[in-house]
């Protein structure tokens, strides 16, 4: 097996680097370690961040890709087959599917099928599943159970350790009496109850098809967990392609005035006003006939898809800078009023010195603001382009293609409900939590609500 | 006289800081009391406590305050409601967000009167227009359908009085009525208020930092610090006879240094020779110019060599658009500003940087003036990196912005500190240090005290007269604070509507005023009696 990185990988991996290394910058100042310490001040930002930490982990577990060079018999490889690290946990069930649906934790499938007998009689019944192995469910659970806290506890244990400055014990009371300065006793809770639930649905997944199986007897945990990447991607990376976009339009805007100003907002008027789904539809259109005539961009259905997604961030980012351009267009017309921008005129500051130095620096809140409440927007969104159809590439997995798919398991009677239900909790606790910590960003960053 | 407010051993704290302590006073029908103080002294608070509309993490630990005999700390919220608007109103600092810009003045007027004294539409309008007339409102039959935004701050604030005085209350609470407005309309406003009292024998509780406004009004002074009141007495004893310290330091900052200056002969540093600055006003489609806008209409001043030169006028006179025309912030539309004999309009672009360095500029507001997100600093390298001056290396202006804190009398170690740390008067010697660092021949001094208290307005006073003595820095001191002329400026030019009326030594322009406006002006202006300390 040899690395192989799609262009989206390089694309999170660079992004995961500029976050890092911005992390790291402000911890050397106060200042911005204070506000961060204060936005962590709130149980539930903590939380949030908790729960989102372990969705960002996924994405980049599967944004690891590794080219199969050998195939191997028993894990069911073929060569040039493209793989990631997810992938490789949850070969078990990446490898073997069943014929058709199956309810959560069943052994035999949902839909009866007919079946000729030896004895020469047709009969309807339901058949058992092929990759299940039903013995001794409570043994494993508990196993599983015991596994998680005993993670988890190692986890805690550590961040304990490297966190205690007077002395280790000291330190756990503090904290389990809720006297630290952070919230951890929250966020060890939130933690210990994600590695929990997460182990024993692993656990249990070797056993059973935990969260049922889709119309093609694919695994649906498998296909929620790997549809938290093109979620994640598409809300992190989407705001890569829109900032450099509105943060020098907006600035220029702002900072301008005069023929510059009225331009970019002739820009964002028009293109503020043609209906955003039109635009993208009209951009993915165009993308997948460009796609259809250069077959050679891509040797696998995996890099298709890949791109397809990139091309997909790539449109939802270049139509939807128009928003935070017009709120930096509006800040920056009132700080470049302010007596510092003078004061930096009369020393001869050059205007893009001041504006990398003077206005972007105070800018910096709305942009942070922005781009924390449009994460769960772009999440949702790519649910809603998929479902119309000009989202993500159909063979993607994808929470948005799974509710596609179960707009006609709806309709089937017995009721197919686990592909919808698993796509909507994955989906809500990400949005939901995204939503709760970017309310906290704002509540502290906003300077109009500083006491 | 009958006791009409009394404040009894008013305490107020905060988390664990006291904010007020043991305040009383009392004020009697149709007098008006003066409580004067610094920022942050608690002015306010004690009005806000007597309107019973403090903030919710404010505590009051002990203390009453009575109307009419009557507590109100008791009484229900629904009662109290009753009592703010009909026994006591407010006026406020800011007549321009004080009234709400959507709703013509009239009706907001009428609504207070519907509201508490139920009067139909028709009456409460020809009430309103009898209290416009009161106010001295012009027109007010007209005036009654005009929004906010289409009167003058003077007549805002006159709006105001009308609704204060709608319900025909009993105490009158005024917080900085003035402030905000330029000398002639305060005068007016201030007489109006003075008219008011005796036509309906009002009350009136009268918040200021201003010692020569409550010289012109008050009945009795008294004198807050850090939430105590430290001297209580009538008008004619508290100007006369001032006996604790603080009320002393506070009259004689606001009097001012008199000391006639140290006359040095000097050069013409720069020369302003008939300078217009007119912004084109555009419209339509094709942004055709359709007229301009004469801010500065045809000016001439000369400053020399370690001279101040005031410039005095009221708000939208041009003054400050002369500063920033001679910043080259603002393009000049006519005329020369020369300086050292060189034109500055004729320079290239890299020649200009050479004379940026030898003018700089102080702001009015301090809390605008410096970035909030930058050190210390990094405030101060930022014109020595872009004009190449002082010594470069991180290390040796580390060393040169110590020891220019020190010259602006601050704690080097301030250094790594940001600005909002500081206060009002630390940030403006910032400010100064800011300009000092590119070591400057002029300082253009944009209003640098009106945002200032008085003791921290003769501090940075002061300091900028000791700069000067020592670095023979000229100023353009630009201000509509006819009270510091004498201590700081040598001549004095007065500007009204982009041009300059007078112009002359200080002893010439402020003791014999030849043009009328300038008459105007000094006679507007309030001033302290004749104190000696």
């Amino acid at each position: 097996m040899s690395l192989m990185l799609l262009w989206t990988d390089i694309m999170v991996w660079i992004l995961t680097g500029m976050i890092l290394l911005w992390g790291w910058r402000l911890s050397k100042s106060p200042e911005a370690r204070r506000k961060w310490h204060y936005i962590f001040r709130s149980p539930l930002a903590m939380a949030s961040a908790v729960v989102l930490g372990f969705y960002m982990l996924f994405a980049l577990a599967d944004s690891v890709h590794f080219k199969v060079t050998e195939p191997s018999k028993t894990e069911r490889l073929y060569a040039g087959e493209i793989v990631s690290l997810l992938d490789m946990a949850m070969m078990h069930q990446k490898a073997y599917s069943e014929r058709t649906y199956s309810a959560p934790f069943a052994t035999t499938e949902y839909a009866k099928s007919i079946v000729v007998g030896e004895d020469g009689i047709t009969r309807q019944q339901n058949l058992p599943l092929k990759h299940v192995a039903a013995e001794y469910p409570v043994k494993k659970s508990l196993l599983a159970l015991f596994l998680g806290i005993f993670v988890s506890l190692l986890l805690i244990g550590a961040h304990l350790w490297l966190t205690a400055q007077e002395g280790f014990m000291q330190r756990i009371f503090a904290v389990f009496k809720g006297k630290s300065e952070l919230p951890w006793r929250t966020g060890y809770a939130v933690l210990t109850l994600f590695i929990v639930l997460f182990t024993w649905l692993y656990v249990m997944s070797f056993s059973y098809h935990v969260l049922g199986t889709d119309k093609v007897g694919g695994d649906v945990f498998y296909a929620s967990l790997k549809s938290i990447r093109t979620g994640v991607l598409i809300g992190i990376l989407t705001t890569l392609v829109t900032l450099p976009l509105a943060i020098f339009l907006g600035v220029s805007a702002g900072y301008f005035r005069g023929w510059v100003d009225d331009l970019i907002q002739y820009l964002y008027t028009t293109l503020s006003s043609i209906p955003g789904v039109l635009l993208i539809a009209a951009g993915v259109l165009m993308m997948q006939v460009m796609m259809d005539n250069h077959p050679d961009w891509f040797a696998s259905t995996i890099e298709r898809s890949d791109l397809r997604l990139l091309f997909l961030i790539f449109i939802l980012g270049v139509t939807s800078w128009t928003g935070l351009c017009r709120l930096l267009r509006a800040e920056t017309l009132r700080i470049s009023q302010m007596d510092y921008v003078t004061a930096a005129k009369a020393f001869g500051v050059s205007k893009w010195r001041i504006m990398a130095r003077h206005i972007v620096p105070n800018l910096t809140h709305i942009i942070l603001i922005s781009v924390v409440l449009d994460f769960s927007g772009l999440v949702l969104a790519e649910a809603v382009l998929s479902y119309v159809g000009v989202g993500v590439d159909p063979t993607m997995y994808s929470w948005g293609n799974m509710i596609n798919q179960a707009r006609l398991e709806m309709a089937r009677e017995p009721m197919v409900w686990w592909s919808l239900f698993s796509s909507f909790a994955f989906m809500f606790v990400l949005v939901l939590a995204a939503n709760l910590f970017s309310d906290r960003v704002q509540h502290v960053l906003d300077p109009r609500n500083a006491q | 006289m009958s006791t009409l407010l009394s404040v009894d051993g008013l305490t107020l704290r905060t988390g664990g800081r006291s904010l007020l302590s043991n305040v009383s006073f009392s004020i009697e029908k149709g007098e008006v009391f003066a409580l004067v103080g610094e920022s942050g002294s608690g002015k306010s608070l004690t009005s806000l406590a007597i309107m019973r509309l403090l903030p919710q993490a404010i505590k009051v630990v002990s203390g009453d305050i009575f109307l009419h005999k009557e507590s109100l700390f008791v009484l229900p919220e629904y009662k109290m409601q009753k009592i703010r608007g009909k026994k006591i109103a407010m006026i406020f600092q800011e007549p321009m967000t004080a009234l709400n810009p959507v709703m013509t003045i009239g009706d907001q007027v009428a609504e207070v009167l519907k509201l508490h004294l139920g009067l139909s539409v028709k009456e409460a309008k020809v009430r309103v227009i009898a209290l416009f007339e009161e106010v001295s409102i012009p027109e007010p039959k007209s005036r009654y359908g005009w929004y906010p935004h289409q009167l003058s701050g003077g007549q805002k604030q006159r709006v105001m009085i009308a609704m204060a005085l709608a319900c025909e209350p009993d105490l009158l609470i005024a917080d900085e009525p003035t402030t905000a407005l330029d000398v002639t309309v305060q005068a007016q406003v201030l007489e109006l208020l003075m008219r008011i009292r005796k036509e309906r024998d009002l009350s009136i509780l009268f918040i200021t930092h201003d010692m020569a406004v409550v010289s012109q009004i008050a009945d009795r002074i008294a004198v807050m610090r850090e939430g105590e009141i430290v001297e209580m007495a009538p008008r004619e004893h508290f100007f006369t006879a001032p006996s604790h310290p603080y009320t002393k330091k506070l009259l004689k900052d606001a009097l001012g240094d008199k000391g006639s200056r140290e006359q040095r002969a000097g050069s013409k540093l720069l020369e302003v020779k008939d300078v217009k600055v007119h912004f084109p006003v555009k419209k339509g489609f094709f942004q055709r110019t359709v007229g301009y806008i004469k801010a500065v209409d045809g000016v001439s001043f000369s400053i020399a060599k370690g001279k101040t030169l005031a410039l005095v006028g009221e708000s939208g006179s041009g003054k400050s658009t002369i500063g920033q025309a001679i910043l080259s912030l603002v393009p000049v539309s006519s005329g020369h500003i020369c300086f050292e004999g060189v034109d500055l309009a004729t320079l290239s672009l890299s020649e200009r940087k050479l004379y940026r360095k030898k003018i700089q500029v102080i702001f009015q507001d301090p809390f605008s003036a410096l970035d909030p997100r930058m050190p210390i600093a990094e405030i101060l390298r930022e014109g020595m990196d872009a004009l190449g001056v002082g010594p470069q290396g991180k290390e040796a202006q580390d060393a040169y912005m110590r020891a220019l804190l020190q010259t602006v009398e601050l704690e080097p170690e301030f250094l790594f500190r940001y600005p909002h740390e500081f206060s009002g008067g630390q940030r403006q010697r910032i400010g100064i240090a800011r300009a000092l660092s590119v070591e400057p021949e002029l300082i253009i001094c944009d209003e640098p005290t009106s945002a200032l208290d008085v003791s921290v307005r003769a501090q940075i006073l002061t300091l900028l007269k000791k700069l000067q003595d020592e670095r023979g820095i000229s100023y353009l001191f630009i201000t509509h604070d006819l009270s510091i002329i004498r201590t700081i400026a040598d001549k004095v030019a007065v500007m009204k509507d982009g041009k300059i009326v007078e112009q002359g030594s200080v002893s010439d322009v402020m003791d014999s005023p030849v043009q009328p406006y300038t008459q105007k002006l000094l006679k507007a202006a309030p001033k302290l009696p004749d104190i000696t300390l």
